[in-house]
């Protein structure tokens, strides 16, 4: 029998992607235009910043062609490491939990084809967040060194086996752990040990205190710095040779020889990952399809969730107690809390940190200033997280909307309750967050009071925001939590919360302002009505940003249809 | 009672359901047939609240599902035909969160609960994920949760499709027991055999329209057709069959 081509296989996944790109252009061209715009602006700060660094690098004799080509080494290292981590992942889906594998697997279709197409589809979701990040980047050392035109598809031939080898390895990683756990018991793993290293590698990259290795008094001399600098990172590491051939090229010749050894090893890494697919892929899927779970534990929590909700009506009781489950049984979702914790962790590092107390008397003036900024970075970073959290909720509730529309639940408890399950989490580390901080900065408790209740109401107005734009620009066909942020909405919401902590901060410069004053001055601080204005003025901002949005969600809601 | 007045839905100039008129009285059980892509679903989940009508109303038991939502979604009992249901709560924990919805809780509804998972046979699976279900389980879950809050009106969108034998006997046994016992079900089926034996009247739609209604013999006399003509021939003669000789030559052609 004759075999389907690859790109038969694969039909469906194109026309899929191609009919979304025609049902987003169809929604409008602001959707685009707002999409681009960020697109490009996010390129050009990296294009801009990178070039400057760059260009710093090319004005210093002996040393910066050696910095530049270290510094390229460990973009492309971090490259692979993101992308080795990433393509397990998505190799679990597409190769074992995928939708259309029940049609391929059961279709007279060869393992080769299968493997190549599913290798094909893993190497395409796990790898075009990276690949747009190169652009810049290569950008950067293309124009900045001179590459000219022949560079751009240098860099892909260069950059093509060096997305393709993590692919094969995540692929072969994933299949060896299949065939001894089972799938969705592998995935859970994956997703603790995923966000586990990330965990890991940001403490320990925040607690080595990299910005010391930019003072002159952390080397002994400068000729112990050039040999570190001479020395390859790993001759044995695809990142090494892919930056070999890149900058070899920037100084205007051509080396063969890391080229060949990228293309000869993808090349032998996809034959290996081909055969041990040939060989495990039958077993690995068959496991695949058992071992979901079955049993379930912790009747202490269920007992104390119980009673402490005791006081609620029925319907909404039952319906927070329905989403803590569904976050806590979900090892995706509830994984995700480490990661939150290490931020945390590190932000709060940060801030003790800060070179403002070195012995000498703090700068009064500047305490208050970070505990006053700190309000706009706790803000972002609340807003990351109701983007990651809260923003998804009524998206989730897609499938199971026949059952809420069809039942007697009032709209406006299911979004009390939704709003509330995600608010108070987000208030208790909104309070964490600001008062520890206050705290390791030593402010005075004019500051503490301003900067507890702004955070309080914030965060209030950034969990509304936070659903109701979700309801807004709901995603009801996807299965994934963790993509539903990253959509136009999300964009739309995160463009929104930046806008209202500026808001909120420019209305409470001037108090603040004042207060400085006052403070310098050694005069006690007068409450006055211009200050009050100031204080009512944000106070309102935060209260529109909280109840505009829910009522608009709601609305929006009343219409779904499906 | 179900009454449906001049339900109509658009998509778009896309007619799905075209000005249907329909009434369900209380202890009937009641019908719905037609033909793939005929308006079947969009009515039924018009019926339950679920989707907004361009024009026309749903009446269960007196009060408007789209004017007085709350008070009229108490009376039903909806059961979709693809059962998505929260895969990470277990079955007892669903049933639950259901009853909770319609205001329910408490010894009243534990007991009820663990009756319908009995009847069912779902007892020793109750505590454990809906994720580990089989289609029809899920599909039994499903209907328990329709039950659980014991409604007047039960509106259902092809009910035994996944279940077992034992299990479609058993659903036809409780929606005959509903009945008689003064509830209303309106049922959408493809199975015909299932439709004839069980209902009390049917109608089938075509297009968007009711194209005949009533109880069998009406049926016939609408359709002009003889005594003993069974429900397959008279919708395959309203909805148009596929020719036994197209057939063959399709089947044939190697």
């Amino acid at each position: 029998m004759r075999q389907p081509s690859l790109a038969h296989v694969l039909q469906p996944k194109w026309r899929t992607a191609l009919q979304r790109l025609r049902e987003e252009r169809s929604g409008g061209t602001g959707k685009i235009v707002v999409l681009t715009v960020v697109a490009l602006a996010f390129w050009a700060a990296v294009f801009g910043v990178l070039y400057r660094v760059l260009r710093y690098f090319r004005g210093v004799e002996e040393l910066g062609p050696l910095l530049a080509g270290k510094l390229l080494g460990l973009v492309l290292l971090s490259f692979i490491s993101i992308l080795v981590l990433s393509n397990v992942i998505t190799a679990l889906s597409s190769f074992f939990l995928a939708k259309d594998l029940d049609l391929l697997v059961s279709a007279p279709v060869d393992w080769l084809r299968l493997y190549l197409a599913k290798l094909g589809e893993t190497v395409v979701h796990s790898s075009w967040m990276v690949a747009l990040m190169a652009v810049p980047i290569l950008a950067a050392y293309g124009v900045s060194y001179g590459g000219g035109w022949g560079f751009a598809p240098y860099a892909v031939a260069t950059l093509l086996p060096l997305f393709l080898l993590p692919a094969v390895i995540g692929a072969m990683l994933t299949l060896g752990l299949v065939n001894v756990f089972p799938a969705r018991r592998t995935r859970d793993l994956l997703s603790i040990i995923a966000l586990g290293t990330v965990a890991v590698m940001i403490l320990l990259f925040r607690m080595v205190r990299p910005e010391q290795l930019a003072r002159p008094e952390g080397f002994r001399n400068l000729l112990d710095y050039i040999t570190v600098l001479r020395t390859p990172t790993s001759p044995w590491l695809p990142s090494e040779w892919a930056t070999d051939a890149i900058m070899t090229w920037l100084r205007g010749g051509i080396d063969t020889l890391p080229l060949l050894l990228l293309w000869s090893t993808a090349a032998a890494f996809v034959t290996l990952g081909a055969m041990a697919h040939a060989r495990l892929y039958a077993t690995g899927y068959t496991r695949a399809q058992e071992g979901a779970e079955r049993f379930i534990r912790g009747g202490f929590w269920r007992w104390s969730l119980r009673y402490v909700l005791a006081p609620l009506p029925v319907a909404k009781r039952e319906f927070v107690l329905k989403d803590i489950r569904l976050f806590f049984r979900d090892t995706q979702q509830w994984s995700q809390l480490i990661l939150l914790a290490v931020l945390v962790v590190v932000y709060l590092f940060n801030i003790k940190a800060l070179p403002l107390f070195r012995g000498e008397q703090v700068p009064f003036f500047f305490v208050t200033l970070v505990s006053f900024l700190n309000l706009g970075l706790s803000g972002f970073v609340l807003a990351s997280i109701a983007a990651r959290f809260i923003f998804p909720a009524v998206s989730l509730e897609g499938r199971q909307m026949w059952l809420l529309r069809s039942s007697p639940l009032d709209l406006r408890a299911l979004l009390w309750s939704k709003y509330w399950v995600g608010t108070i989490p987000l208030l208790v580390l909104a309070l964490l967050l600001t008062g520890l901080t206050n705290v390791l900065l030593k402010v005075t408790p004019f500051m503490m009071v301003v900067s507890l209740t702004t955070i309080c109401a914030l965060t209030l107005a950034i969990a509304a925001l936070a659903l109701g734009f979700g309801a807004l620009y709901p995603q009801f066909e996807t299965e994934n939590a963790a993509q539903i942020p990253t959509s136009f909405g999300g964009l739309v919401f995160m463009m929104s919360t930046i806008a209202l902590l500026a808001a909120v901060i420019v209305a409470l410069a001037r108090p603040v302002s004042v207060y400085l004053q006052a403070h310098n001055a050694g005069e006690t601080v007068s409450v006055d009505g211009a200050m009050i204005a100031w204080f009512a003025a944000a106070a309102g901002l935060c209260a529109a940003a909280t109840i505009i949005p829910l009522r608009v969600g709601l609305r929006r809601m009343e219409q779904f249809e499906f | 009672m179900i009454r449906i007045d001049g339900l109509s839905k658009n998509y778009g100039s896309f007619v799905a359901v075209d000005h249907i008129t329909l009434h369900v009285p209380r202890g009937a059980l009641y019908g719905f047939l037609g033909p793939n892509g005929a308006g079947k679903t969009t009515t039924l989940r018009m019926i339950a609240g679920i989707l907004r009508p361009t024009a026309g109303r749903v009446l269960l038991g007196g009060d408007d599902i789209h004017r007085d939502p709350l008070t009229a979604k108490r009376r039903l009992g909806y059961i979709p035909d693809r059962p998505f249901v929260y895969d990470k709560l277990t079955g007892a924990e669903f049933l639950r969160f259901v009853a909770g919805l319609y205001g329910q809780e408490g010894d009243r509804i534990e007991r009820r609960m663990e009756e319908l998972l009995e009847v069912f046979e779902l007892s020793s699976w109750k505590d454990e994920l809906v994720e580990a279900y089989s289609h029809g389980m899920r599909q039994k879950l499903i209907i328990s949760s329709a039950l659980i809050h014991r409604p007047e009106c039960i509106v259902v969108d092809e009910p035994m499709v996944g279940l077992d034998p034992k299990a479609a006997r058993l659903l036809k046994d409780i929606f005959r027991q509903f009945v008689e016992h003064g509830g209303t079900v309106l049922m959408s089926t493809h199975t015909l055999e299932v439709a004839e034996a069980m209902c009390d009247r049917i109608a089938i739609i075509q297009h968007g329209k009711i194209v005949a209604s009533g109880t069998m013999p009406e049926i016939r006399e609408q359709t002009a057709t003889g005594h003993g003509v069974g429900l397959e021939e008279l919708f395959l003669k309203l909805t148009g069959g596929v020719h036994a000789k197209e057939l063959a030559a399709v089947l044939g052609d190697r």
